[in-house]
């Protein structure tokens, strides 16, 4: 202590108001950064602009009412005739048995952890989770593989069962957090009436973030919707014909866009960019959908944890950006 | 809280006892009988061997300054801190000399006897008329729900205002009907007592006075216990009022129960010291 330097007011201190060259310097990195970082921001959206504008001029010449409602013709007269309708059919189908699959269970996990389990516990589970979701597509695709389709054959309901597992720590996790959103006080104000605490999870905590719940399943299916490579494993061989039979292999909008890509017909190619304007449609869509069910989440919820909703939203979010395979 | 009378106020009015016939001291039922209760959060003690009777049809208040264990001792007499895991009890609250901690009770069917109105309103996200059904469907009263409804949102004075749009959302009230809406949940299950911590302190000035007038009519069915930073409502609405205070002696700093008396003499002529500072504002 007595060795402070006693010169806080000596003559060796630089006087506090004169600093101009470094307030300029200052200034100046100031502007800098400003200006790349705008510049990065406006290189993003170019970036989905581009993307998006050339997919649609490219696969505009695609979309007629056949390229919804017929199967590939599979005429040479006449490649450009016929349709996709058997793979959005096949990509629906899929998709929705992976969610219904994905849904109970990825729900269940989470108000096992954040209800139920001890922290020590929830936080290897959410480990797990994380770990799960990290994994790469091709490897989830040759696991299910190995697993199911070996010594059976391709099916639909395995593409279904595969999705699922990518699904599974989405949906987890985004409803681990939402459920953390519902405040306290409202927990407290169910068991303060006398009911056991299912009750009150199923009853209330529940119902009150059921709309942020959608928002990550919604999210989650829009993520799983364009996967290929666990597809190509499990329901890549499929004749062209417009069916729900999830015991065969089931054409899909991702698996179609893969093979038409490689096909030396010009109309093919442009069936492959119809089908991915689809997809992309189906993307905005459920984002648009998703952003919609959590304000409506937040708007039930006027009067709890209304500030930081937004930050943990974006957050929950960031779960979902992961390479695809 | 920052209206806590932590500051010395010289222009302090007298406070006001209303005039009102007390119960006969005599014909006292007890029904909560608090034995030495302590409350640990983790390894630091909030409240210290606290020793209370609470009288049945009686409103008792507990007053005492910000972070004195008010809600802690409060939320001990339904179990509320159950919810807290590193919360740890010790001593004994016997209701109607059943122990609340003992090893066979259930804190589920406890809350069912006593039930809780918070400082914050706390409605469902749900409509008005499920507020209040949601519970009664849960515990089995499923009978005559309409009626079971519509009493409990007449004693807590809120059927007028709401009886048009029992459709609409529990959240779409103002802050006072809110809290009644509270009161009428906490009422519709039919409990032996109801517990309060501030149930007026987010409410302007004439929302707290129905709520008050509300405590008084309440008082005839059931025993109230309340928490209250206000010495005012205090002196207005309970027959019993306890001072709390935070004993920072032996280099604790834990809730302890300071004076217990009727809230005539607790505020005409408290027996210990830091009672009088405290309601007289001389609080430091
Ligand atoms: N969940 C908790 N975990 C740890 N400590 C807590 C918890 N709740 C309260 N405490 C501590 O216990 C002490 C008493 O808090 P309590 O809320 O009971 O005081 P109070 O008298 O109700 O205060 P106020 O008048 O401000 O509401 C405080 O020091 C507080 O920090
Ligand atoms: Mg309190």
């Amino acid at each position: 202590m007595s060795t402070l330097p006693t010169s806080a007011n000596g003559p060796d201190v630089p006087p506090i108001f004169h600093v101009d060259r470094r307030l300029k310097r200052r200034k100046i990195v100031n502007r800098l950064m400003e200006g790349v970082s705008t510049l990065a921001a406006l290189l993003a959206v170019a970036v989905l602009v581009l993307l998006v504008g050339s997919v649609v001029v490219r696969g505009a010449s695609a979309f007629n009412g056949a390229f919804f409602t017929q199967v590939a013709s599979g005429d040479f007269l006449n490649p450009a005739g016929g349709g996709i309708a058997h793979a959005i059919v096949g990509s629906a189908v899929i998709v929705l048995l992976a969610t219904l699959i994905a849904v109970p269970v990825g729900v269940l996990v989470a108000i096992y952890t954040s209800e139920f389990a001890r922290p020590q516990v929830a936080g290897i589970v959410r480990l797990c989770l994380d770990v799960l979701n990290g994994i790469p597509s091709i490897v989830i695709g040759i696991f299910i593989f190995g697993l199911l389709v070996v010594g059976r054959g391709q099916a639909a309901w395995i593409a279904s069962v595969a999705l699922s597992v990518i699904m599974l720590p989405l949906i987890a996790r985004s409803t681990q957090e939402v459920l953390t959103l519902v405040p306290l006080t409202l927990r407290e104000a169910a068991l303060g009436v006398g009911v056991a605490k299912w009750r009150m999870v199923i009853g209330i905590v529940i119902p009150a973030s059921l709309g942020g719940i959608m928002t990550g399943v919604s999210l989650a299916i829009a993520r799983v919707a364009g996967e290929t490579a666990p597809i190509l494993f499990t329901s890549s061989i499929a004749v062209n014909q417009i069916s729900t039979d999830v015991s065969h292999a089931l054409q899909t909008i991702p698996v179609l866009i893969f093979t038409y890509s490689e096909s030396p017909e010009p109309a093919d190619h442009a069936k492959a960019w119809g089908g991915a304007i689809l997809l992309i449609g189906f993307v905005l869509f459920t984002s648009v959908l998703s952003r919609m069910l959590m304000s409506r989440m937040k708007r039930r919820l006027e009067g709890g944890a209304r500030g930081e909703l937004l930050g943990r939203v974006t957050g929950l979010l960031g779960l979902f950006r992961r390479p695809s395979a | 809280m920052d209206d806590t009378p932590s500051t010395p106020r010289s222009d302090l009015k007298p406070i006001q006892i209303s005039e009102r016939t007390r119960p006969g001291s005599s014909t006292r039922d007890i029904v909560f009988d608090v034995q030495k209760l302590s409350l640990h959060y983790g390894s630091t003690l909030a409240i210290s061997e606290i020793t209370v009777p609470i009288y049945k049809n009686h409103v008792t208040a507990f007053i005492g300054p910000s972070g004195c264990g008010k809600s802690t001792f409060i939320r001990c007499l339904n179990r509320m801190n159950d919810l807290v895991p590193i919360a740890r009890v010790t001593g004994q609250v016997l209701y109607h000399g059943q122990d609340l901690y003992g090893p066979t009770v259930d804190p589920v069917q406890v809350r069912r006897h006593i039930g809780m109105v918070f400082q914050k309103p706390n409605p469902f996200p749900k409509s008005i008329y499920d507020n209040i059904a949601w519970g009664l469907k849960i515990l089995g009263k499923k009978d005559n729900l309409d009626d079971r409804v519509e009493q409990a949102l007449r004693k807590a004075a809120l059927w007028d205002e709401v009886k048009d749009r029992l459709k609409s959302s529990g959240l779409a009230l103002s802050g006072g009907q809110q809290q009644r809406l509270c009161i009428a949940r906490a009422i519709a299950i039919e409990p032996d007592v109801i517990l309060m911590d501030e149930p007026a302190s987010a409410l302007d000035p004439i929302s707290t006075t129905r709520i008050e007038d509300l405590i008084h009519e309440l008082k005839q069915d059931y025993t109230i216990a309340i928490v209250t930073h206000n010495m005012q409502q205090a002196a207005r609405v309970a027959d019993m009022t306890a001072f709390f205070s935070l004993d920072v002696s032996e280099g604790r700093r834990a809730g302890v129960l300071v004076e217990y008396d009727e809230t005539t003499t607790i505020f005409t002529r408290p027996a210990d010291k830091r009672t009088e500072d405290y309601v007289t504002g001389r609080f430091g």
